[in-house]
């Protein structure tokens, strides 16, 4: 009896410390610095429809380094450009209006660039990244928060997701037909060194 | 003297006048306005151009259903004696086509904007979501729509512009009260009846 619950206890508590013991045990052995590959990120992007809906569309292209500090946690950073041209939304004539200067004028603001300023660690796998972003030569500060997904095999990957107000950065079109939050789900995926 | 709201059998009251002319203006600021935003090189020009083109569509279509209701409930102030028997036949069919196109339009408009698999919301002046129509959606809906309502909107052009040219026709040249009974109901028909 004394040994059968002494085992339901101990198995409980595997279950409930098990998940975050792992993730620490990764991100300790994770410190280092990851280059960001398009295979296996993508950076999605939602913004919501009067009435309801959204329109929903990504980035093909985008380059960046992720640096993961264990002593520091608040030495880390993280550093994404993206090619606004490769933005896709699934119709051809939405996402030339969205490279046009009407929105990104991607001929001549070819990148969308964010630097962290601070990472600071809120649990065990995550963390809010402070950074400023620029877009169309404006600059604003923005926080995203991340999550570690997985580490293996010198790969890292991150869930990163974060609310933008693009009227901040001269692409308030379309307001308040299309909202003026521009919801980011990022994965991002960095390969050591 | 008390203001004429309704239509006599020779003149136009006040609803009658304030419905054409405003409608009127509207209309014909709708076709430019259509006009000039398929041509506008700024994709945000051309987008906001479209959203003010739909806002006075919808605005034009309340304003043509009051005045389409109007003009049932109403007497039409007779031609004046003069007219001729072509005018007498073709003036009716212009006015019935120039109806007909002005409650067409704006639901062609609408129509098209429903089947555009773009999904843009339509927000009449930011107000509030006016629902599509339940019309199929596709490039090649959206595409016929496009057509449909752009050939109207020729149409439209060359029967507004009769219309004109008719009414400054019986101002300038005929010298009679067609036009100005449209300005002001003050000004009544020379062969005006009992009324």
């Amino acid at each position: 009896m004394l040994s059968r619950s002494l085992v339901i206890a101990t198995l409980a508590a595997a279950v409930v410390a098990g998940p975050s013991a792992l993730a620490a045990a990764s991100l300790s052995a994770a410190g280092g610095r990851y280059t960001i590959s398009q295979a296996g990120s993508s950076i999605r992007f939602s913004i919501g429809k009067a009435g309801g809906g959204s329109l929903d569309g990504a980035f093909a292209r985008f380059t960046g380094n992720i640096r993961v500090d264990n002593a520091n946690a608040d030495r880390s950073e993280v550093n994404i450009t993206i090619m606004p041209a490769s933005v896709g939304t699934g119709q051809g004539r939405i996402d030339a209006f969205l490279r046009s200067d009407a929105v990104f004028d991607a001929a001549n603001d070819p990148e969308i660039r964010f630097r962290s300023t601070n990472v600071r660690r809120t649990g065990e796998t995550t963390a809010t990244i402070t950074g400023n972003l620029t877009a169309r030569g404006k600059t604003s500060p923005e926080k995203f928060q991340a999550e570690l997904k997985s580490f293996a095999g010198g790969t890292i990957t991150f869930r990163v997701t974060g609310k933008v107000l693009r009227s901040r950065y001269g692409m308030d079109v379309g307001t308040p037909i299309y909202s003026n939050v521009v919801e980011f789900d990022m994965t991002l995926s960095g390969r050591r060194g | 003297m008390a203001l004429l709201i309704r239509n006599t059998g020779g003149r136009y009251g006040w609803i009658a006048i304030l419905l054409h002319w405003s409608v009127g203006l509207l209309f014909i600021g709708q076709i430019v306005l259509g006009l000039v935003m398929v041509r506008t090189t700024s994709q945000r020009s051309a987008f906001e151009l479209i959203q003010l083109h739909k806002s006075f569509g919808f605005l034009l279509f309340g304003l043509i259903l009051l005045r389409l209701g109007w003009r049932l409930a109403n007497v039409t102030p007779r031609l004046p004696a003069e007219t001729g028997l072509l005018e007498r036949r073709a003036a009716p069919a212009a006015h019935f086509a120039l109806y007909a196109l002005q409650l067409v339009l704006p639901l062609t408009g609408w129509a098209l904007v429903s089947a555009s698999v773009l999904e843009i919301p339509t927000m009449p002046f930011d107000l509030f979501v006016m629902p599509n129509l339940p019309v199929p959606i596709s490039d090649a809906a959206e595409g016929w729509w496009r057509v449909v309502h752009v050939y109207l909107a020729y149409a439209a052009i060359v029967l507004v512009a009769v219309h004109v040219l008719a009414a400054l026709r019986h101002h300038f040249w005929l010298r009679d009260i067609i036009l100005v009974r449209m300005i002001s109901p003050s000004r009544r028909c020379d062969d005006d009846g009992p009324e």
